[in-house]
């Protein structure tokens, strides 16, 4: 009895152990053609729990794509998605996120003609698994709208909760983006260049956001600023026309000849 | 965030709580639905036929206005619910509510069916498909004529409401007073729907269809249930048409029936469910003006509908209701 209670003390262990280790997202060998254009080449990624993982490449290498390829919004050609382990190949988009996979966008992409707080409201309604609901109205949910306006302070748009996404600047709009994401209670959350189009005095409220992000939620993040990179990443990936060109820490990958070379065309280009 | 955070967003918060409540002024069509039965007995008939096309116009607001589904064949939904209730109570199965129900049933079932095709393509397929399946009921219902009684129809008898009140075709009594008690039912079950998270979802998908995949909402499965439920509210609005009259034809199933009803609810305002009221008041208060006054032949009618429309799409693009938008507005900032 003994002897057999030790063996599955130590079965629990190395699974706890092996839970710990592997990444909570990774991609195995995955593809994406449209037609003859390959978007994305044999991809092997993976971001472990709590990491701070980004992805930069020059434009058109395939950010987006790569993206939109994690969370469903686009079939794979070929290869795998493994979310905890388990392809989730099987799994619509909004069933990804029901498990944890959240994204922002590169271009906002919210309810325009809503508030602020209908926004975020609709986003918590649908993680608390309400909004489903046909008989009590919204303003007899008050535990919603209260989640709703602690997110939205969370991200400091009290001030705007009441304005349409349409009254505001762009900059705040990225902040909704931000918001909603957080509303969904991400595990894993993939931020597709979070201060694109913010002018540069305002891009840090962006950034400031971005930093507060919750230790526990591994974050990949698509950024075009390598002040942002360096800032925030402890680990980096070049995607080069649709293809991993290399990955590892900040100072490998700043020491890469080959990263250097690409961005350095670039910037004569 | 030291202390208690602030707390500056109550205005937003409140007007989301507050949002569903009643309000004095949701009161009128209904005062004025009443009047008119006592100040203009003579216009019982069309008074009538009004209720049931907002009834009608209702159920399109719901997947038109708040989903975002704009269908030109909704009639598919309006006529089998029609044709359920008139051929039961052909068939011996007389108690109008229990056929009406029925009617409520097959018309949620063809909803059910059709959406699982439908609402799998978007835009321009999507309308035509809609279109589609009106023009193939029409066109079975044609086809089918020793059943459906083709364009000549068929007349047939209800028992008594509640064994009470019989229905009157002269003088249309009972007969409105069933259009306004259904009327009544399915305007507050789509206001609740409206109001409930659900529908906010529906506006959602209105709005921005990705962004509502990436929260997790499972869009296909919401657009489907409000494709139901517009589907039994339509099916409701037909078996009452017929029940009223007392006979049916296949009009019930015509092209211009989907199409008369969305241009009434373009006409009032969209996504407001009180869009309905109106656009169907004043479209059918004009067209009856004008076959009065210009005569039916040749159909003046439509000239006068197209030129409405014209004005409405161009000066009043969120339709006569929305009219009024600035305008509470502005009042609602002055008083705090």
């Amino acid at each position: 009895m003994t002897a057999d209670l030790g063996t599955a003390d130590l079965v629990t262990a190395d699974l706890g152990t092996a839970v710990l280790e592997a990444p909570v997202l990774e991609t195995k060998g995955l593809c994406k053609n449209f037609g003859a254009l390959v978007v994305a080449r044999d991809i092997d990624f993976a971001l472990d729990a709590g990491a701070r993982h980004a992805v930069i490449g020059p434009n058109g290498a395939g950010k987006t794509t790569f993206v939109n390829l994690l969370t469903g919004a686009l079939p794979p050609t070929s290869g795998s998605v493994l979310l905890d382990g388990r392809d989730i190949a099987a799994l619509a988009e909004h069933e990804r996120v029901k498990r944890g996979l959240v994204r922002t966008f590169q271009i906002n992409t919210l309810f325009n003609g809503l508030t602020v707080l209908e926004n975020i409201y609709l986003t918590v309604a649908e993680r608390m698994g309400v909004a489903a609901g046909l008989f009590r109205p919204v303003g007899s949910r008050p535990e919603v709208v209260a989640e709703a306006e602690r997110l939205v302070e969370m991200v400091q748009l009290q001030d705007d909760a009441g304005r349409t996404i349409d009254e505001l600047p762009y900059g705040r709009q990225r902040l909704v983006e931000i918001a909603i994401a957080l509303a969904l209670d991400p595990r894993v959350l993939l931020l597709d260049e979070p201060s694109a189009g913010v002018p540069g005095a305002e891009s840090h409220i962006i950034l400031d956001a971005v930093a507060a992000l919750p230790a526990d939620i591994a974050i990949m993040i698509i950024e075009h600023d390598m002040d942002v990179v360096f800032r925030f990443a402890e680990r980096i990936t070049v995607l080069v026309s649709g293809a991993v060109l290399a990955s590892g820490p900040p100072e490998e990958i700043a020491a890469d000849e080959r990263v250097r070379a690409v961005y350095l065309g670039q910037g004569h280009g | 965030m030291t202390g208690s955070p602030p707390r500056t967003n109550n205005g937003a918060a409140a007007a989301l709580l507050r949002a569903h409540r009643f309000r004095a002024i949701e009161l009128i069509p209904w005062i004025l639905a009443i009047a008119v039965y006592f100040l203009f007995p003579g216009y019982r008939l069309l008074a009538t036929q009004i209720l049931v096309l907002i009834l009608f116009a209702i159920s399109l607001d719901l997947i038109v206005g708040y989903a975002g589904i704009v269908s030109l064949g909704h009639a598919a939904f309006f006529g089998t619910g029609a044709y359920t209730a008139a051929l039961l109570a052909d068939a011996g199965w007389q108690e109008p509510i229990s056929a009406l129900a029925l009617g409520a049933v097959t018309a949620g079932l063809l909803g059910w069916v059709s959406g699982w095709i439908i609402l799998r393509t978007r835009e321009l397929t999507l309308l035509m498909l809609t279109m589609a399946l009106g023009i193939i009921l029409y066109e079975l219902a044609k086809d089918l004529d020793d059943i459906t009684g083709g364009f000549d129809g068929i007349n047939f008898e209800n028992s008594a409401i509640l064994g009470l009140f019989p229905f009157d075709v002269l003088y249309y009594t009972t007969n409105y007073w069933y259009a306004f008690a259904f009327l009544v039912l399915g305007f507050l079950v789509a206001r609740t729907v409206v109001y409930a998270p659900f529908g906010r979802s529906l506006v959602g998908i209105r709005e921005n269809v990705r962004r509502m995949h990436a929260i997790g909402t499972p869009v296909q499965q919401r657009m489907r249930h409000v494709y139901v439920i517009a589907a039994m509210i339509a099916g409701v609005a037909g078996a009452i048409w017929v029940q009223v009259q007392g006979n049916i034809t296949i009009g019930v199933y015509e092209f211009e029936m989907s199409g008369n009803i969305l241009i009434m609810l373009i006409l009032g305002g969209t996504g407001r469910l009180y869009g309905a009221f109106v656009g169907v008041t004043v479209f059918t208060i004009l067209e009856n003006l004008t076959e009065t006054v210009l005569g039916t032949d040749p159909p003046y009618w439509e000239l006068v509908v197209g030129v409405a429309l014209i004005v409405t799409v161009l000066f009043a693009p969120r339709g006569l209701l929305g009219v009024f938008d600035p305008l509470i507005r502005r009042f609602r900032e002055r008083t705090p």
